[in-house]
């Protein structure tokens, strides 16, 4: 993308106008949460005072208007996830809620005593916490994938893993820590071989690369919107209708029914079964909204120039003397992880701040992954396509500045 | 020196400088120079574990004074860590208990003793106290 083009969609995003200590903001903390374009800003207050009525239920017009809009939306991240089907795709409150969901309903029905799963070190907590819960309940076992000192997953282990006790295989898309993309497709055709089905979690691939659930013949697939320009609190699960068919609700309440008797309730059929209570169809709406601006703009724009800003960061990063950067896979995503001598990641952060710049500090909610390499932390910068190699220029300046002073 | 004696010289030092990069180069020279915690008290008790970074601080009693010593494998925490020892160590449970901590916001520093840094420094303030009230009680 040219430089107008950047400088066009710089604008559309107000919060890049903040000064921080008198200072432009430089925002580098995209894998945390992305910044919103006016559009999405524009299509929640749209929402409220246009389409704003309980939906599913309403006889009334705006009901009516709200339920479509809602629909609509669901379709819309259907088809941006590459699945025709309304129906597998679930709106969630992110990816923490998805997997959790899985977590619990795919347990319930097919986990006992005994059985696997099979996670990697390199995951998220949200990927590791729900699967050890079901671990406890069920009395069951958590296998890890451990990876090599590139950042990439070990894949002959991972063959070695899967056994008949195996029952879900639940792994990150992309490194929120290392920017590792991890390759996915084969890591479920591997499972697929033995008949095992495999959750992707996708919050920091969908961002940044195409993904096409369809293509990738994945079971399960969950993202969050806030981390694609949408706003916080909605995200998206997508299952393949057998398995969303074979899987018991999640959470009981309004919506997710078909009759309640006391004797016997009976459930509603897909999506719903899995959308308890009031759905958050003004967060749909502008999830879907923000969806269509990815779209215009095309992923495949995104990817390649946020790989020229990863690309450009790695080469003048390496102009800071004892920097280490950590996570050095040969397919990486928009993350730059690393550390300098043995400085804290916390000191350099909290100076990078002073001079207006958003990093990520410390262990990136990948506790294990960060004990598993023996460091406090790192600091992250990852990015967006809204930045610059104007603002990587600063932020080397920066941090030059910032290690003298440490040093 | 009473504690506020203390907290009110650290703010006449801190307010020769304007800048932030001052005050900061001066919290890290804090840092360097307080005296690193012995192995020995670098135990798991003593650890209070943040998110961002990790603080140890320990406490001793000797004839109704409480001493501290504390550490940080943050720079500027350990920095602040010298700053809260120079300030509550060597007086008695009832004066540290009595203690209002103004001095941080004063110098500007504020941000690091907030509960969203994650940093270990406000669970360490507590603890302070703690002890203070633990050592008043077994003094009684």
């Amino acid at each position: 993308m040219d430089k107008i083009t950047i400088e066009k969609i710089r604008s559309e995003f107000p919060i890049l106008n903040e000064k921080i200590y008198d200072k432009p903001l430089i925002y580098f903390d995209n894998g945390a949460t992305t910044q919103k374009p006016q559009c999405v800003l524009d299509r929640i207050i749209y929402g409220y005072e246009h389409l704003n009525a309980n939906i599913h239920r309403g006889v009334h017009f705006l009901s009516q208007r709200a339920t479509e809009a809602h629909e609509n939306a669901r379709k819309t991240v259907g088809d941006f996830l590459g699945t025709d089907k309304r129906e597998e795709i679930i709106f969630t409150r992110g990816t923490t809620e998805a997997i959790n969901l899985v977590a619990f309903s795919f347990g319930e029905a097919f986990c006992n005593e005994g059985d696997e799963i099979v996670v990697s070190v390199m995951e998220h907590h949200s990927n590791i916490v729900p699967w050890q819960m079901l671990c406890e309940r069920k009395k069951m076992t958590l296998r890890v994938i451990p990876m090599n000192e590139k950042g990439e997953l070990d894949m002959d282990i991972y063959k070695s893993l899967l056994n008949e006790r195996t029952r879900i295989v639940s792994v990150t898309h992309v490194s929120n820590v290392l920017g590792t993309i991890n390759p996915v497709k084969q890591i479920i055709e591997i499972a697929h071989a033995q008949n095992i089905p495999v959750l992707i979690d996708g919050a920091q691939a969908v961002p940044h690369i195409a993904v096409d659930v369809k293509e990738l013949d994945v079971d399960f697939y969950v993202f969050s919107g806030h981390k694609i320009y949408a706003p916080t609190g909605i995200g998206a699960l997508y299952g393949k209708e057998k398995w969303l068919n074979a899987i018991p609700p999640y959470q009981g309440g309004g919506e997710m029914i078909a009759t309640v008797r006391f004797e016997k309730t009976t459930y509603n059929e897909l999506p719903f079964k899995f959308e308890a209570g009031t759905p958050d169809y003004i967060g749909s709406t502008a999830l879907a909204e923000a969806v269509r601006y990815v779209q215009e703009i095309g992923i495949e724009n995104i990817a390649a120039y946020e790989h020229e800003l990863t690309v450009y960061a790695t080469k003048r990063i390496q102009e800071i003397e004892n920097v280490r950067i950590i996570g050095q896979a040969d397919e990486k995503s928009a993350v730059v992880s690393f550390l300098v001598g043995e400085i804290h990641p916390y000191d350099i952060g909290m100076l990078l701040d002073r001079l207006g710049i958003a990093v990520r500090t410390g262990h990136h909610c990948a506790q294990p992954l960060i004990d598993s390499l023996g460091i406090p932390g790192t600091v992250r910068a990852s990015f967006s396509l809204y930045n610059t190699k104007e603002e990587i220029d600063i932020f080397i300046e920066a941090l030059k500045r910032v290690v003298m002073m440490l040093s | 020196m009473s504690i506020n004696e203390i907290q009110d010289n650290i703010i006449e030092e801190f307010e020769q400088f304007d800048d932030w990069m001052d005050k900061y180069a001066l919290l890290i020279d804090l840092g360097n120079s307080l005296e690193p915690l012995e192995d020995k008290d670098k135990t798991p008790q003593n650890i209070i574990e943040g998110c961002q970074s990790r603080v140890w601080l320990n406490a001793e009693y000797n004839n109704g004074i409480i001493t501290y010593q504390g550490e940080s494998d943050a720079i500027l925490v350990k920095g602040i860590v010298s700053l809260l020892i120079q300030v509550m160590s060597n007086h008695t449970p009832d004066e540290i208990l009595n203690t209002e901590l103004y001095f941080i916001d004063k110098i500007g520093l504020k941000e690091h003793l907030s509960p969203t840094r994650s940093n270990g420094l406000v669970a360490m303030v507590k603890q302070m106290k703690m002890y203070a009230l633990a050592f008043k009680s077994k003094g009684n």
